[in-house]
């Protein structure tokens, strides 16, 4: 170091170079260079895919986020390495480096930076939220977001250990396979009938907790067909690692005819189901109460557990 | 006290403490139940043909939970009940179980349940008779499911016809001594794959009284209303 410089004297005074400018330059070449990579090589591979608007968004939203965070990366791993190269000890310089008392210019951009970065999240996941309609999220029972139009219905229901799904658009009939049509908005309405799930359709960027009591509901619009991961994402007992299945996205015409179908097929267990609702009360189901009291089992009148039973906590 | 003394009853706590932990180990976390064979002697992949007996009882009377609700298995070869649900199967064949039900009603809390899946000819044979499916929630007539996830299968376990009558109170439950209308007889058939794995199967009836939900306990435990299939070649 120049020990024998004035204390807050300007480096050109010095005759020190101009190191901002020889860490800006390499820094904004990296930065450009990472940035294009991560957007197209790298962006269109990244989870979970654009199977759906949902997972589209989440995919656009995870590019974005990689864009601007790849320069502020990089700053840090250029200058660290310029001050290793150029500001490391040399022999025979023992002395010590010039005080420094604040750099005003450094300390406002550094502010103005950061505020623009945090304000510019702040919006962008805002909209992101928004625009996407709830972007695959569960948002409880009462919606912010909806998409216009007609969606169609699909409860899913989780039980210890397997998802069943409803279709009450189409007579309310119930099944464990998951068919889902491309180019119509999806609106699931996610609860539970025992302990605490989460329904996680991975390609379709779709995410909402399965809580017994709740309707989650959480919307998506596909756009590809293919093959749907449904995992449960919640720890929910001995068996919940194998409480998964694959779904798939279809035409629509391919959908409405396997629909129809599968409403005549599974009409007589229909039959057998309570009417359609967006919930399901595990610890009272008024339509078994005649054959609960008939079996005295229960707590009667429409309790499925004796009121010695530990209740839902 | 002496400085012998002190050692031996260091060494005694220290061994004590062993003792307990390896106690824990051994008997909770490593403990399995028994695993009938029934791939013993049966050549994979050629359709053969395995008989797989079960019976599932109110309570437990083998085991520390004796007000469980259970699921014993016949071994092959001796025929005699044990109180396990892991067993092992040829893959590629077909399996001929009976199940006999000797426990109570409980309505499925998901009616869906109460439809046969997964079985050859989408039927069960409850004492003889075909169906496709028991509706729970009419009467006092499902007490248990026996569904293994992996393959679809489903297939709900039908209760005595006498639903006030005092039901089998000792486990495991004997077919050749207990009245005909005190229990039921399942019988129903399905492929196993081809391909080895081990497939746990369970009850879709939450049976574990006195449990949150009714799904802990037996619901949860090895030997009592969950168990494994294991497919081998």
């Amino acid at each position: 170091m120049a020990a024998d410089a004035p204390a807050g004297a300007p480096a050109g005074a010095r005759g020190e170079p101009n190191h901002g400018i020889r860490i800006f330059i390499p820094w904004l070449i990296l930065s450009v260079i990472a940035d294009v990579l991560i957007w197209v090589v790298w962006g269109p591979h990244l989870p979970p895919g654009d199977m759906s608007s949902s997972a589209s968004s989440q995919q656009f939203d995870i590019k974005v986020l990689a864009v601007a965070a790849a320069p502020v990366a990089i700053f840090v791993w250029v200058y660290f390495a310029y001050a290793l190269i150029v500001w490391r000890h040399r022999e025979g310089d023992d002395g010590d480096g010039p005080a420094i008392h604040g750099n005003t210019r450094v300390q406002a951009t550094w502010i103005t930076v950061s505020s623009v970065i945090v304000l510019a999240a702040f919006v962008f996941g805002t909209v992101q939220l928004v625009v996407p309609q709830g972007a695959g999220a569960g948002e409880g029972a009462q919606p912010i977001w909806k998409p216009s139009g007609n969606a169609l219905q699909v409860q899913v229901i989780a039980q210890q250990w397997k998802f069943t799904y409803r279709y009450p658009q189409f007579g309310g009939f119930q099944t464990t396979d998951l068919v889902l049509p491309v180019g119509q908005w999806v609106e699931f309405h996610v609860t539970s009938i025992d302990v605490i799930h989460s329904f996680w359709a991975y390609q379709l960027g779709v995410k909402a907790d399965a809580n017994p009591g709740v309707d989650n509901v959480a919307y998506t619009k596909i756009s590809n067909t293919g093959t749907i991961t449904v995992r449960c994402d919640e720890l929910c007992g001995l068996w919940h690692g194998a409480m998964y299945n694959f779904g798939k996205a279809v035409s629509l015409s391919a959908f409405d005819t396997w629909a129809k179908g599968t409403e005549v097929k599974l009409a007589s267990v229909t039959k057998m189901l309570p009417p359609y609702a967006t919930t399901y009360d595990p610890t009272m189901v008024a339509q078994m109460s005649k054959a609960m009291v008939a079996a005295g089992l229960g707590g009667g009148a429409g309790l499925y557990y004796p009121p010695t039973d530990p209740l839902q906590p | 006290m002496a400085l012998p003394a002190r050692i031996s009853l260091l060494v005694v706590a220290f061994l004590a403490v062993v003792a307990i932990g390896a106690f824990v180990v051994l008997h909770y976390l490593l403990y399995n139940p028994a695993v009938e064979d029934y791939a013993a002697g049966v050549t994979p992949n050629t359709g053969a043909v395995v008989h797989v007996v079960l019976q599932e009882d109110p309570q437990n009377t083998v085991s520390t939970h004796p007000d469980w609700v259970s699921y014993f298995i016949q071994n092959p070869q001796t025929k005699a009940w044990v109180h396990t649900t892991l067993f092992k199967v040829p893959a590629g064949s077909r399996i001929d179980m009976t199940i006999y039900g000797f426990d109570g009603c409980t309505p499925l809390r998901n009616p869906v349940w109460g439809q046969v899946t997964g079985t050859i000819g989408g039927v069960e044979y409850v004492n003889g008779k075909p169906m496709s499916q028991i509706n729970s929630w009419s009467g006092c007539n499902v007490g248990h499911t026996f569904s293994i996830p992996g393959i679809n299968l489903n297939v709900p376990m039908a209760t005595p016809s006498n639903p006030n009558a005092n039901l089998c109170g000792t486990s495991p439950c004997s077919p050749a001594t207990t009245a005909k209308n005190l229990y039921k007889v399942m019988t129903f058939s399905f492929n196993t794959p081809h391909a080895t794995g081990t497939y746990f199967w369970q009850c879709r009836v939450p049976c574990g009284g006195g449990f949150v939900t009714g799904f802990g306990g037996p619901m949860q435990t090895l030997g009592f209303m969950t168990g494994n299939m294991e497919v081998v070649s």
